[in-house]
């Protein structure tokens, strides 16, 4: 909440203030001396200047009392019941963030005729599910799903909220935290929570090889979202534990502008989510009829072809092969990289791999901080040799 | 119909910098493009246009312009329509479409994959929610956030860009909207808070193997046999 204030009658000679700035972020205007956007807020400016010239002004927004919030919950991510394994994992790690703060776990779910599901949730260690369970809420549709989500807000006042980024959940989340007038973090990799129940979300920063911890200082509650197969799901427990809440909301606030007319099952698709062994292709790979080499690789290791955003850009394999930040998040038993210098946005798909190889020239390439294993080394040489042995260990 | 669609410019660079201490990207000094996803927006808006006529605004925000504009669209007119494309390449959170939406208090579908038909104060869409298609009829005024490749977009004409030269850009800032408190807008006004930044970690178990081909092939075959993957 802070600024910097620029006092034209005192600032004297332009330019001077000019050199002052070590990050050229001061520049004339209409004869008048402005900040721009390059500021860094280093206030060198405040103390080296004219007195006066430009000040600094902080402002103290009023704070908000934290201890009202109290509890951590996970929105149940299901489409017709089918509960989404993100949301057993989101579970873990809420358990995990409450014990920190000594908070309770609550799971919130909307839907119609889910009262089993909701018993299931109690084997994974949640104190509380919040149901409410209504033929309205059948499917998913923004308008009234967000009407259940901020009643649940308003009545339980949850410090955090944790949503699986599946198609549901980043259509959800945003909508609700506008209509809480709170942030959002969106695809965190990391969670934390310090002591005065601020959740620490960490996530690739835009661009640039480097992590962003964001904070909600003072807006409750904290939201993000989080991938699938990010974080570890707890052990399902024989016995069920917590209780079950039955919450209910008037209908009208059900109402929706979206009618589904109809619901068309797609052609069940190999995901590449699901693999247990993946080799991807980056741009060190020259041209897209080099891709068989690595395909013949993914078929003898039995695993399926995946790529870096270049490569799905180029058109060279589809979408929805794409590992990291804008494509998939995978977690196999095994990921070699062929070519992939191992950017964040990449290495965030992909980093919680169990054995992660990697095959690159460039000995100082980024992915090799990542890898298990590097291969300082030419993919054009080492895979076909590879290729021959395996094929041979094979009997061919 | 009156058609709004959400653009933004991101840069053109994968490299872009990310300024050390507030933690935000640095807009200047690196070239910007129109973020790519949007232009399936504008090519869904002009297909919508060919089919019941009627206008088309683009709005946008940026450096320069001191304001949040999204929450304010209504100031711009009264839209049937409202488009983004599903996510932009720099942030890549899909969240301002849902956000826009809810500040406007008007129904709101991601991921739209098609256009079935436009109606009298509807349009029916499909929606790709991975597993199936489900088929939704919209009420207007709506928002729709569209996913790519729903059309081919055109490509840019210099005829077209001759012809519209002269077509009004509004510039609106802080003064011009109705809640003229900065706290309330840009970094100020975010809930959330870049705390820190800081470098990827670094995976603990590590093992950097060089030599000729023939030895890396070799060290991993035996790697892999080991693993039991071959
Ligand atoms: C918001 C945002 C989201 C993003 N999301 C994603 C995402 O989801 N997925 C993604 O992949 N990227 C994403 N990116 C892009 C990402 O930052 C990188 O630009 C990209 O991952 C680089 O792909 P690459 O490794 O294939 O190519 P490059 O970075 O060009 O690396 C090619 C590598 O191949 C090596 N090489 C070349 N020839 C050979 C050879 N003969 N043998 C061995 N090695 C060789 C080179 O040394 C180099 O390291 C995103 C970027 C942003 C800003």
């Amino acid at each position: 909440m802070a600024k910097l204030v620029v006092n034209q009658e005192k600032v004297g000679n332009i330019q001077d203030m000019i050199n002052i700035c070590p990050f050229g972020a001061m520049e004339e205007k209409n004869g008048e001396l402005q900040i721009n956007s390059a500021c860094k807020m280093c206030k060198i400016c405040v103390k080296k200047g004219p007195k006066g010239a430009v000040e600094y002004l902080e402002e103290e927004k009023e704070s908000i009392d934290k201890s009202l919030w109290n509890g951590i919950a996970v929105y149940v991510d299901h489409i017709d019941g089918v509960i989404h394994p993100v949301t057993y994992e989101l579970i873990g790690k809420a358990i995990e963030l409450a014990a920190k703060i000594n908070h309770p776990v609550y799971a919130i779910m909307m839907g119609s005729k889910i009262a089993d599901q909701c018993h299931e949730l109690l084997h994974y260690g949640v104190d509380r599910v919040y149901v409410y369970d209504d033929e309205k809420l059948d499917r998913f549709k923004m308008e009234p799903y967000t009407a259940v989500f901020e009643d649940f807000v308003i009545n339980v006042k949850p410090t955090a909220i944790l949503v699986g980024a599946t198609p549901v959940g980043r259509q959800l989340a945003p909508r609700l935290a506008a209509r809480v007038r709170t942030g959002l973090t969106a695809d965190c990799t990391i969670l934390d929570m310090n002591e005065n129940t601020d959740l620490v979300q960490i996530r690739p920063a835009f661009g640039g090889n480097i992590m962003a911890q964001i904070l909600t200082p003072n807006n409750r509650p904290q939201m993000a979202t989080v991938r699938y197969k990010v974080m570890d799901a707890p052990k399902r427990s024989s016995i069920e534990t917590g209780e079950i809440i039955n919450c209910y909301i008037q209908t009208e606030k059900l109402n929706s502008k979206v009618d589904v007319l109809d619901i068309i099952a797609k052609e069940k698709e190999q995901f590449i989510e699901s693999a247990e062994v993946l080799v991807v292709v980056g741009r060190g790979i020259k041209m897209q009829e080099d891709l068989q080499m690595i395909q013949e690789l993914a078929d003898l290791l039995g695993g399926q072809l995946a790529c870096t955003r270049p490569v799905s850009e180029a058109g060279w394999l589809e979408a929805k092969c794409q590992v990291g930040l804008s494509g998939r998040t995978v977690r196999p038993k095994l990921i070699i990289t062929c070519g992939v210098s191992g950017s964040v946005q990449f290495t965030a798909g992909m980093n919680n791999s169990d054995q992660i190889i990697a095959i690159n020239k460039d000995e100082n390439a980024p992915i090799f901080k990542t890898a298990h294993y590097g291969l300082v080394g030419d993919l054009y040489e080492i895979i076909p040799n590879l290729i021959n042995q395996l094929k041979v260990g094979k009997g061919a | 119909m009156n058609i709004l669609v959400c653009i933004k410019q991101v840069p053109d660079t994968n490299k872009v910098e990310v300024d050390p201490i507030t933690g935000v990207l640095k807009r200047n000094g690196v070239e910007s493009k129109m973020n790519p996803y949007d232009l399936y927006a504008i090519e869904t808006a002009l297909r919508i246009r060919e089919e019941t006529g009627g206008t088309i605004c683009a709005v946008t925000m940026g450096p320069g312009q001191a304001a949040a504009v999204i929450r304010e669209i209504k100031k711009l007119g009264d839209f049937d329509l409202i488009l983004c494309g599903k996510q932009t390449t720099d942030g890549d959170t899909a969240q301002v479409g849902p956000e826009v939406s809810e500040w406007l208090n008007i129904p709101c579908v991601s991921n739209v994959s098609k256009i079935v038909e436009i109606q009298d104060g509807a349009i029916i869409i499909e929606m790709d929610m991975t597993n199936d298609i489900e088929i939704s009829k919209v009420q207007f005024p709506c928002l729709l956030t569209v996913d790519k490749d729903i059309f081919m977009p055109r490509l840019p004409s210099y005829v077209k860009k001759q012809e519209t030269k002269d077509r009004e850009i509004t510039i609106i800032t802080l003064n011009d909207l109705d809640d003229k408190d900065e706290k309330n807008y840009g970094l100020n006004g975010s809930p959330t808070q870049v705390q820190r930044i800081f470098p990827p970690e670094v995976n603990a178990h590590q093992e950097i193997w060089n030599g000729t081909a023939v030895e890396l092939s070799n060290q991993l075959l035996n790697k892999l046999q080991e693993l039991k993957f071959a």
